[in-house]
């Protein structure tokens, strides 16, 4: 196969925007000032006033902006353009219808701090999101206030923290251990070490899931404040002890965060409220479809036992028992009422100014409608059914480290591939001149050389075939011509980027004097 | 097979110490700067701190991993190789010779008699590497 | 399901295929007792027409949104050009993740690093990372990124930081060995006045400017102090329009800058998504919390981006990494690019400035309305506190129950010792009209 590089066209070489600027230039215009101006020294002294006519920001008019922005985003793959199986990160389809309603001027234009007898849709829709994750997961407490997946984890740590404090008083500080299997994501020990707790490793058994007796003989060690666990776990095998490492955790005082990422293949199975799980966080932008946006936003709920409901996030948004209005409220009793709840003393405290992130709360709870209960259910079937057929038929070209049958995601790693010299970062370069988005590599770091592929629900027979076709023409390539795949991508229109230079000598903005360095070939 | 000169002692954690009368430079070995890769940063500890044995005094980026580098040895930094700021990249060409990490004043002369030799650290490396 | 490609007849063929008889069997792994053996106890699946009612019809209850609102405090109403929402919708851009493999992800890589040089261009200092969360969470971040440059145990920050940020930094701080003082402001000026908690175990003085009543401190006096004890000045700047007109920070002496870019072309969405800033100084790049983007080449000499100084981050330092913090705020930060790049070096000079004019407007004609004045002295850029002979809270009621007119804010709700002050914003957005009816309804009620 020879596929030529194609940097000829204007739009494959679009330039910074700064590159771009021409003095002059204009791409917005305001109404005139409507109102008596105020002479500047009067209303600022120079002191205070910039004097740098802002150097360097662009002047660039209308058009150029949509150029711009048009050109360059041709340069991303994206979910709506294909299969973007990037284990753990489930890469699902993103609805516009989600994306309309979060526009809808009601939700876009409210302000955070207007009253709350003027802002009960949005409390409303809040309580009525919450309600429906309490129901998903089996935990009743919920906050919608963290602001993506690490943050919803620091705060379930940190109601773990909370309630070991009040539980055991000054004792409390020599329980100060996270267990963390060595398969956990890096965002784990990071979030355990910002509420105070110092991290040991669980290792995992050769079937790749959490070493019992190994957790048994650390809990026996004693001080132990709880265990962050991922279910399924990072290999994506559920973790058929769960009960049980839920009640060893128990047992020796500690309790139990779930790391709600891989939720996708649980909602509407399994609950972990049902299997002993203290605390967990979601990713909206995960299971319930907000879209990924190149890296955020994100909305990391936090969902907890009705034990440490105390502890969470300040404010709750309630359903009050009767109304509360002002003394101008015309609200009859019938009406239910909806408020913010600051009167919280035993909360960790505020994670994010505000509620949370309002917009993403309106996408997932339209996912939730758009689905139902039956759909929600369908949804996870149809995704751990795609990746299990994805793992059925790759298992004898790759080397598939744990036999456990898979759930939403399944990891192989480049045993096979890289006693040709073709390592998983080739393959996953190769990947992309098929036409698809590389799997999740090198994660998690038990298993050398990972490739972790999640395909989603949101992915047809037709593709999935086509996957594993260019997955088995790799493994073909690997063996017969490796060259051909270490070189890899062939088809981008730049090739690999020296990242070692990058990071020595890091140019990290653009300054005028640099413009030497746009080469283009 | 790494380069192991004779005339300096290693430690298990892969670091190298060369003595000259009360004062060591320590720096990392071949192999050590081979399993890391492309070396893009050094963390260097100030001139004036002290180190018990095996303290981490530093650390050594590539471009995906990081990773401490101890004190072997107790001692007192003396100097420090500024020149990695600009060229961390020497960690990677010549990591016993330009490319030292600081220099001490050991607290107690003779402790790197009790670290691995040459001969020691290569047997090391076969079993474990 | 009309989001899942595959019908019921093609999942039936791909069962067979792997030797699976149902759908059920998919979870043997789970043990029976915990699988779920009811339905969710959730709505039905509604069409789209119906999604779309219900969703309008929450909107709806939501009365303030359509309301004439001087509301300001961290969140604003500013006018976005029109191809803002429209660019971020692309496909490649808003169903597009992390840029994992810069090979196909240059579109996302390239805004980003246009983001961290504009950021750097307005704030005046030489990094900005690829976004944070939001205002409060940088500022947080900020309070750690000092402690470990600083290895100092003491951060001292004003009263008139927003107090919702303040409580942020308050959570994430407080298992670790960090102690917070507050330093008072003064009442003639509205600015920070008492720093006599600064001394020389001081990792950082923080400051917001405009502070939280509005009032613009004297940021070059300020880092003078704090340099003299060897502490860094952190500048929070909660409105980002102020930076068009307002000496930026980095030239006042700031070492870190953060921010809520929320003003270049957000929504409101009732406090989010919003996009959080983070600039400093070159030499504690490596202290620096957040994805960074940088330049590179392919070896033909191709110039390209990606992430880069990731050692920093979670994923690989693990629970030594300078923040726990995984993304950025990618999407939210693309719309400030495009925002701050259609309006250019012109429109943010303008809009500044617009604001800055219609804010004095109408704070000189409260003023001079009886039962009205305006405590603090010194300059402010487009919010300002008023004080009324009156309960704040009863007249910003009358205000809105007569009129249908958000007066603004009633400082009492973080400030109980202030009752019958009000926090007032005056935007671009609104018409000398409005803020006329302000003023006659506060001269007839107040």
């Amino acid at each position: 196969m020879s596929i030529k590089k194609v940097t000829q066209h204007p739009s494959q070489n679009e330039a910074l925007i700064f590159e771009r600027s021409q003095a002059g230039r204009i791409g917005y215009r305001l109404p005139k000032l409507d109102v008596v101006e105020t002479n500047i020294d009067e209303l600022l002294p120079a002191e205070l006033r910039r004097d740098d006519d802002l150097d360097g920001v662009p002047e660039v008019s209308e058009v150029d902006v949509v150029r711009h922005f048009t050109r360059i985003s041709t340069w991303n793959y994206s979910i709506d353009l294909g299969m973007y199986p990037l284990g753990s990160c489930t890469m699902k389809y993103n609805s516009r219808l989600n994306e309309k309603v979060a526009r809808i001027a009601g939700f876009a234009n409210l302000h955070p701090l207007a009253p709350e007898e003027e802002s009960q849709g949005a409390l409303e829709l809040i309580y009525e999101l919450q309600q429906d994750l309490a129901e998903i997961t089996g935990l009743p407490g919920v906050s919608l206030q963290p602001a993506a997946g690490a943050q919803g984890e620091m705060t379930g740590v940190m109601l773990i923290r909370a309630f070991l404090d009040r539980r055991d008083g000054d004792a409390s500080k020599d329980r100060r251990v996270m267990l963390i299997p060595d398969s956990a994501h890096g965002t784990n020990p990071a979030s355990a070490a910002l509420a105070g707790f110092s991290v040991k490793t669980i290792r995992s058994t050769a079937e790749g899931l959490t070493d019992m007796e190994h957790l048994k003989q650390v809990c026996d060690e004693g001080g132990v404040a709880g265990l962050m666990l991922t279910n399924p776990n990072t290999v994506g095998i559920f973790e058929t002890n769960i009960k049980e490492i839920c009640a060893t955790i128990h047992a020796s005082g500690g309790l139990v965060y779930m790391d709600g990422a891989n939720m996708n293949a649980l909602v509407g199975i399994a609950r972990p409220g049902d299997m002993g799980v203290d605390v967990i966080h979601l990713n909206l932008h995960k299971t319930f479809s907000t879209p990924h946006g190149g890296g955020g936003p994100g909305c990391g709920p936090c969902l907890c036992t009705s034990a440490l409901e105390p502890f969470l996030p300040v404010p709750r948004v309630i359903k009050a028992e009767t109304p509360v209005g002002s003394v101008f409220s015309e609200s009859s009793s019938s009406q239910s009422h909806f408020r913010l709840d600051f009167d919280r003393p035993e909360s960790i405290g505020r994670v994010k100014a505000f509620y949370g992130n309002f917009g993403m709360m309106i996408r997932a709870l339209s996912y939730i409608y758009t689905h139902g209960a039956d759909g929600l259910k369908e949804a996870t079937e149809a995704a751990v059914l795609n990746a299990r057929y994805l793992s059925h038929l790759l298992q004898d070209d790759f080397d598939k480290p744990y036999a456990a049958d898979p759930m939403h995601e399944v990891v192989f790693s480049h045993k096979k591939q890289s006693r040709k010299g073709v390592h998983t970062l080739d393959i996953a370069k190769r990947l992309i001149d098929y036409g698809f988005h590389p799997m999740t590599i090198y994660f998690p770091l038990v298993v050398e050389g990972a490739m972790l592929i999640e395909p989603t629900e949101s992915v047809g027979r037709q593709d999935l075939d086509a996957f594993v076709e260019a997955m088995k023409d790799i493994d073909k390539e690997a063996q017969e011509n490796p060259q051909l795949v270490i070189d890899a991508p062939h088809s981008t229109r730049i090739g690999r980027l020296d990242e070692a230079s990058a990071a020595r000598k890091p140019v990290l903005r653009w300054k005028p004097d640099q413009e030497v360095s746009a080469i283009t070939a | 097979m790494s380069n192991i000169p004779e005339n300096l002692r290693y430690s298990k954690d892969h670091e190298w110490v060369l003595v000259e009368g009360e004062n060591a430079s320590i720096g990392i070995t071949d192999y050590a700067q081979h399993a890391l890769g492309d070396v893009v940063y050094v963390d260097m500890p100030r001139v004036g701190d002290k180190f018990g044995t095996h303290e981490a005094f530093g650390s050594v980026e590539s471009v995906k991993a990081v990773s401490e580098v101890f004190t072997p040895i107790a001692g007192e930094v003396t100097e420090v190789n500024d020149s990695l700021n600009d060229t961390p990249e020497k960690v990677n060409s010549d990591p016993y010779g330009d490319a030292w990490f600081i220099k001490i004043k050991m607290d107690k002369p003779g402790e790197a008699d009790k670290m691995l030799t040459g001969e020691e650290y290569e047997e090391y490396l076969a079993a474990n590497a | 399901m009309r989001y899942i490609p595959n019908s019921p007849e093609e999942r039936e063929e791909m069962l067979a295929a792997i030797g699976l008889a149902s759908a059920g069997e998919l979870f043997r792994s789970i043990p029976q007792d915990l699988q779920l053996k009811r339905s969710l106890d959730i709505t039905e699946a509604l069409a789209e027409p119906e999604v779309i009612a219900l969703m309008e019809k929450l909107a709806a209850k939501n009365t303030a949104a359509v309301k004439p609102s001087f509301l300001g405090a961290g969140v604003y109403s500013h006018f976005s050009p029109t191809i803002v929402d429209h660019l971020i919708q692309r496909s490649e851009f808003f169903t597009s993740y992390t840029p994992y493999q810069p090979e196909i992800s240059q579109g996302t890589l390239q805004y980003i690093f246009e983001f961290q040089t504009l950021i750097c261009q307005l704030t005046g200092m030489e990094v900005a990372n690829a976004s944070m969360y939001d205002g409060s969470t940088a500022m947080a971040e900020a309070y750690l990124m000092a402690q470990r440059v600083t290895r100092r145990d003491k951060i001292v920050v004003a009263e008139t930081v927003h107090p919702e940020y303040r409580e942020v930094a308050k959570t994430y701080t407080q298992h670790g060995d960090l102690k917070i003082e507050t330093a008072s402001f003064d009442e003639e000026t509205g600015r920070i006045s008492n720093l006599s908690a600064l001394d020389d175990n001081t990792a950082a003085l923080v400051v917001q400017s405009p502070n939280f009543f509005g009032c613009v401190e004297d940021l070059k006096a300020l880092s003078e102090k704090a340099h003299a004890v060897g502490a860094l000045l952190v500048v929070v700047v909660t409105e980002a329009i102020s930076f068009g007109l307002l000496k930026s920070p980095g030239e006042c002496g700031a070492d870190i800058v953060v921010g809520e870019g929320q003003s270049f072309g957000i929504p409101m969405s009732f406090g989010g998504p919003h996009v959080g800033l983070f600039a400093t100084r070159e030499k504690f790049v490596r202290n620096m919390p957040g994805r960074l983007c940088g330049v590179a080449y392919d070896k033909n000499g191709n110039r390209g981006f990606v992430l880069t100084l990731s050692t920093r981050e979670q994923h690989i330092r693990r629970e030594k990494a300078t923040s726990n913090i995984c993304t950025n705020q990618g999407l939210i930060a693309l719309a400030a690019t495009i925002y701050m790049e259609t309006m250019g070096k012109k429109g943010l000079q303008e809009v500044a400035m617009q604001n800055a004019q219609k804010a004095a407007y109408a704070a000189k004609k409260i003023a001079s309305i009886e039962g009205f004045e305006l405590p603090f002295s010194a300059p402010k850029f487009n919010e300002f506190v008023v004080r009324s002979s009156n309960l704040a809270e009863e007249v910003l009621a009358k205000l809105r129950e007569k009129k249908g007119i958000i007066g603004g804010l009633a400082l009492s709700r973080y400030y109980p010792d202030r009752p019958n002050e009000f926090l007032v914003c005056v935007t671009e957005t609104m018409k000398k009209d409005q803020i006329d009816d302000l003023i006659q309804s506060l001269s007839v009620l107040g």
